[in-house]
């Protein structure tokens, strides 16, 4: 029973989500700043079910009226499944919105969620030689064009 | 023209993919796919060819008997052909409204305005793709002659994303950037392999550059769209792409 219950207290501290938010009055920092703190720590009350982790935030990014809406990003934070990061939109000092940035790859329905984040252009020019690429993205070649082609020796690797 | 293209190391990365490649609708089409083998992956994958040759039967410009050709020469009523035309025909005008203008099947050459080219491929491959999703358990990337897309199917394990280098169109055998993909699309628009045969419909006069626009997004079709409309004026589509579709990305070069 005894055991049930920190487990329980455990885990509801895992859940709690505590913010505070500050508005800066003095004139050095306009872009305010706020604390996210996810969760507690499990206190090895039980085997499993928590995740021991703690966040804080930084970063205000937008706005500088106090009741406009602002984001804050939560650091990205090492969780037992991979980097979880979370955003939260405050507005006249209520968390109105919260949305996740960053989520782990350990399961097929993480990556459909994650599939729909855009592909980043990663633009830095390196030699085809050094450049470790599955496929090759170009203007439109021809059949006669494949031959000699860096893609046609990217399949052939694979054939 | 280097005959030996250099192997990256990308394949002893992928040990268990797959690789067919056919040309079809004038093109090299390699599909790359991962996770697991079996009959039905080998059924998809032909099915996925069948269905871009049914494209072409109906689409291609080269052929005197394709249905386009044939409604272009006025023997055939639109209604009447295939209904892929009409279909088509929709996302034409679409694609003509979203990016403002800079992309549309109405200019070009010749007798008969109508020349969806420019968007069927990005449509087709994406009806290849629906069919290579049907067998579980797979991660695949098609590349159509210099556009990408790849997607995974139910039950697919993670596996790395595909690395897809972005051609330096000033030097062909140098990779101007690079993009990871897990699903997706990357389009490149550019005048390196074919010559100039791009038009800006707002002049009707051939795009005579060299450089590229690469554009990545969730859909192939709408990423080549994009991509040309960035090579005719990369300020103009940049700046409709964002008000439009802000899932995509372009890369000029």
């Amino acid at each position: 029973m005894r055991r049930i219950t920190l487990w329980l207290l455990s885990t509801l501290t895992a859940l709690v989500l505590l913010f505070s938010y500050h508005t800066s009055t003095a004139g050095a920092d306009t872009s305010g700043s706020s604390v996210v703190a996810v969760g507690g720590s499990s206190g090895g009350a039980s085997g499993g079910g928590t995740t021991s982790s703690n966040s804080s935030g930084s970063s205000g990014s937008s706005g500088s009226a106090s009741n406009s809406a602002q984001t804050y990003d939560g650091d990205a934070t090492q969780t037992r499944w991979g980097l979880v990061q979370v955003q939260i939109t405050v507005e006249g000092g209520k968390v109105t919105a919260a949305d996740v940035l960053q989520v782990p790859m350990a399961n097929h329905h993480d990556q459909q969620i994650n599939s729909y984040a855009v592909p980043i252009l990663n633009a830095e020019v390196v030699d085809a030689q050094n450049a470790d690429i599955d496929m090759v993205s170009g203007a439109t070649d021809t059949s006669e064009g494949y031959l000699s082609s860096l893609q046609s020796a990217l399949d052939k690797a694979g054939l | 023209m280097t005959a030996t293209a250099p192997v990256p190391p990308a394949a002893a990365r992928r040990p268990s993919t797959r690789v067919w490649v056919e040309q079809v609708m004038g093109m090299p089409i390699s599909v790359h796919v991962g996770g697991r083998t079996g009959q039905d992956v080998d059924i998809a994958v032909a099915q996925a060819f069948s269905h871009l040759q049914r494209v072409d039967a109906v689409f291609s410009t080269w052929r005197p008997d394709s249905d386009l050709e044939r409604v272009r020469r006025g023997e055939l009523a639109e209604e009447a052909g295939h209904p892929w035309l009409a279909e088509v025909r929709a996302l034409c005008e679409e694609a003509q409204e979203r990016t403002e203008g800079l992309f549309s099947a109405s200019v070009g050459c010749c007798r008969t305005p109508h020349d969806p080219t420019g968007l069927v491929k990005g449509w087709a491959v994406e009806g290849a793709a629906l069919l290579l999703s049907l067998p579980d358990g797979i991660s695949y990337c098609l590349n159509a002659g210099g556009d990408i897309l790849a997607g995974s199917s139910r039950g697919a394990r993670p596996m790395a994303p595909w690395r897809v280098g972005i051609e330096d169109p000033r030097h062909r055998t140098r990779i101007a950037g690079t993009v990871e993909l897990t699903a997706g699309a990357v389009a490149t628009s550019g005048n390196a392999a074919r010559g100039a045969h791009i038009r800006d419909p707002r002049t009707g006069e051939r795009v005579e550059r060299d450089g590229s626009a690469t554009v990545t997004g969730p859909s192939l079709l709408w990423a080549d769209v994009w991509a040309t409309a960035a090579f005719v004026d990369p300020a103009a589509a940049t700046a409709a792409m964002g008000r439009a579709d802000a899932a995509y990305r372009c890369l000029v070069l």
